[in-house]
């Protein structure tokens, strides 16, 4: 990162604390609104997020961590997150994990080595009775079998 | 003439392929030069069948199902918008067996109405209890609430009633309501169904909640793996407020009442009440002790009223048709009705509302049609992943509050989980107490560190040569995470792990003698 982007970070950061100083318990929807804009949340942020809410930074930086939602470093491209929850284990979602780890060349909470694709688990995206259920970006899918995983990810190479 | 289709924009239908379904319908109708009039509405949660399609017809609404938009131009050939014949048509949707047999009250517009329409929610019944409520005195609408018996559906099935007259029942300059839409449970999803598809009967209930209890702020605490029910919540929050029912002075009855979403960050045991307070006050989602009890002493520090999703979106129905009506429904003191969720390795997936009273066995083959895999049904947990694993001999226990509680199982938020032989109760067990120690919040001891000792024990019962003094380690270690634990995080994963073992003490390489012995 270059000092003019890392210059518009902090512009932004500081611009999101602003906007959220004084309304009630804004540390979450502060994270929240820095993570949808730059896909995680800095430990640099982690000072000026302090002073503008007027808390501690252990505080701060103890929010970030204790959430599974947020993340200090930045995603792959593509974030896909696979249910591993009961619902879904009950069709297939190990198996389907042990592949998912395979086709993207990285482990949980791991981005892979090409920058492609960040592999999260997540316990329930809701579509237990479509199971097993996979997000990816945005997009959800239900029913995804292995080969049906294996197109989707071959559909995101493709695209590249 | 202008022909009405619709199709669910619910995000279990999108997941499937619902939007992939409208796209090839416009195009294929557009092709055909004919007029149609595509409404996206909210699911019916027979979610095998979806996409499922529906057309309205002089009949009424004709469904077709499970669509995949391949199937679009076949369904235009053979003159669907009449309702005709198709090998996907399903007849009319009313008459499916799956939904007939259900008794709908909380669930009575779901895959009926337009989610952020106002005027189909008023077409349907909306608005009317808090109509009824506006006119009545505070005190009523508790005393109406403790008549229906409506307990908290979230999973502690605490009579509602009690947490709402005690907040009225207490003086100060800012009260709170919260809804716990923190629906982390594998195997639910009437929350996320409420939410994406019928947002306003939850904010009736919260308005009446509001207006009961003195309470002028609300939140909706709800996970942030449900995006698509944030972004319609804030939608029809917006929407309610421009049309008087949240605001300044609700439906000129003087009184205000705002409404706010908070959206959750991956925490399941921000689930648990206290913990939930603590997020929503921007802090680690850590569980207080209690007392004080969060009816006095909760968001802020102030008196707040936390109800489940479910429990909220029942309050308009009870004061709309009275307690009396709801009452009716149920056995003993589980009264009115629950949306059961079933899913995992079942046929038949979906939401079905009954009364409390009928059995496992009726809802996992009279609605499921058995296992998807079309293997035995091994073990079925029921109440998400702090609820037991209930065996076959139990499936004709009704299912009721306290019936469940005497064989040590949970009715809780209704989620029912399929799993069938090809399940590793052994491994399930583990996976239980994995799950608590990825999930704790750190606070209790029991919980932090009995969830890990939980995981080594259940391995060295797999390896190990004592295996007899394994089990009993790991009936100990249950026993102070049961009895020691600060919330039901620690204090519930021993039922999974507990009824695995007493029932499947094969899967951990036991005679059944062994498993019980000790």
């Amino acid at each position: 990162m270059d000092s003019t982007q890392a210059f518009s970070q902090q512009a932004l950061i500081d611009q999101l604390v602003q906007h959220h100083a004084g309304e009630a318990g804004s540390l979450l929807p502060l994270l929240h609104d820095i993570q949808d804009e730059l896909g995680f949340i800095p430990a640099s942020s982690v000072a000026s997020i302090a002073e503008g809410l007027n808390l501690s930074r252990a505080e701060v930086h103890g929010v970030i961590t204790y959430y599974h939602h947020f993340r200090s470093t930045a995603p792959g491209k593509h974030v896909i997150q696979v249910c591993r929850a009961e619902a879904c284990q009950s069709c297939g979602s190990e198996e389907l994990w042990a592949l998912a780890e395979k086709l993207l060349g990285c482990k949980a909470h791991e981005n892979s080595a090409n920058g492609m694709y960040s592999l999260e688990p997540v316990y329930c995206l809701g579509l237990c009775a479509s199971s097993p259920a996979v997000q990816i970006g945005d997009k959800l899918h239900a029913r995804v079998n292995e080969a049906k995983f294996t197109r989707l990810v071959q559909a995101l190479e493709s695209a590249a | 003439m202008t022909i009405t289709v619709f199709v669910p924009c619910d995000s279990a239908a999108i997941a499937a392929g619902a939007d992939e379904v409208v796209d090839a319908i416009h195009k294929e109708a557009a092709a055909r030069g004919l007029a149609i009039d595509v409404q996206r509405n909210s699911s019916r949660g027979l979610f095998w069948l979806e996409p499922l399609v529906e057309v309205l017809t002089a009949q009424g609404r004709v469904a077709y199902g499970p669509l995949a938009f391949e199937d679009v131009p076949s369904l235009f050939d053979a003159n669907f918008l009449l309702g005709t014949k198709h090998p996907l048509c399903l007849g009319l949707t009313d008459a499916i067996p799956y939904l007939a047999k259900q008794q709908r009250l909380t669930f009575a517009r779901m895959g009926v109405t337009r989610p952020t329409s106002l005027d189909d929610y008023a077409a349907h019944g909306g608005w009317v209890g808090l109509k009824n409520a506006v006119a009545m005195q505070g005190d009523a609408v508790v005393q109406t609430l403790l008549d229906s018996g409506l307990r908290g559906r979230g999973g502690a099935a605490f009579p509602a009633g009690i947490k709402w007259r005690t907040v009225r029942a207490t003086t100060a300059a800012q009260k709170y309501v919260v809804c716990n839409a923190d629906e982390g449970d594998s195997g639910t999803f009437s929350d996320r169904m409420t939410m994406e598809g019928d947002p306003y009967m939850l904010i009736e209930g919260m308005v009446i909640a509001g207006l009961a209890v003195g309470a002028t702020q609300g939140y909706i605490y709800i996970r942030s793996e449900y995006p698509h029910a944030i972004s319609t919540m804030n939608t029809a929050i917006a929407l309610a407020e421009s049309a008087g029912y949240l605001g300044s002075n609700v439906l000129g009855s003087g009184q205000a009442f705002y409404l706010h979403v908070r959206k959750a960050a991956g925490s399941y045991v921000c689930g648990e009440e206290t913990a939930m307070l603590e997020s929503i006050e921007g802090k680690r989602g850590l569980v207080r002790a209690k007392p004080p009890l969060p009816a006095l002493e909760g968001l802020f520090g102030q008196p707040t009223v936390i109800n489940n999703v479910i429990t909220l979106a029942s309050v308009p129905i009870i004061m709309a048709k009275g307690a009396a009506f709801y009452k009716d429904f149920g056995v003993g003191r589980s009264t009115g009705t629950l949306p059961f969720q079933i899913s995992g390795n079942v046929l038949q997936g979906g939401l079905v509302e009954r009364a409390f009273g009928l059995t496992l066995r009726e809802l996992l083959f009279d609605f499921g049609g058995g296992s998807r895999s079309g293997s035995p049904i091994k073990a079925v947990q029921v109440g998400g992943p702090l609820g037991a694993y209930v065996p076959e001999s139990q499936w004709d226990v009704p299912l009721d509050y306290e019936a469940y509680a005497a064989m040590g199982a949970v009715v809780g938020h209704g989620g029912i989980v399929v799993h069938d032989e090809r399940a590793n109760m052994a491994k399930l067990a583990r996976y239980a107490m994995e799950f608590c120690a990825i999930e704790s919040c750190g606070k209790c001891t029991p919980c932090r560190i009995g969830s890990t000792r939980g995981m080594e024990t259940i391995d060295r019962i797999g390896t190990a040569s004592n295996k007899e003094q394994q089990v009993h380690l790991l009936r100990d270690l249950c026993d102070t995470m049961l009895n020691g634990s600060l919330c039901a995080m620690g204090g519930m994963t021993p039922y999974p792990v507990l009824s695995a073992l007493n029932h499947y003490p094969a899967d951990f390489g036991l005679a059944p003698a062994v498993a019980t012995a000790t």
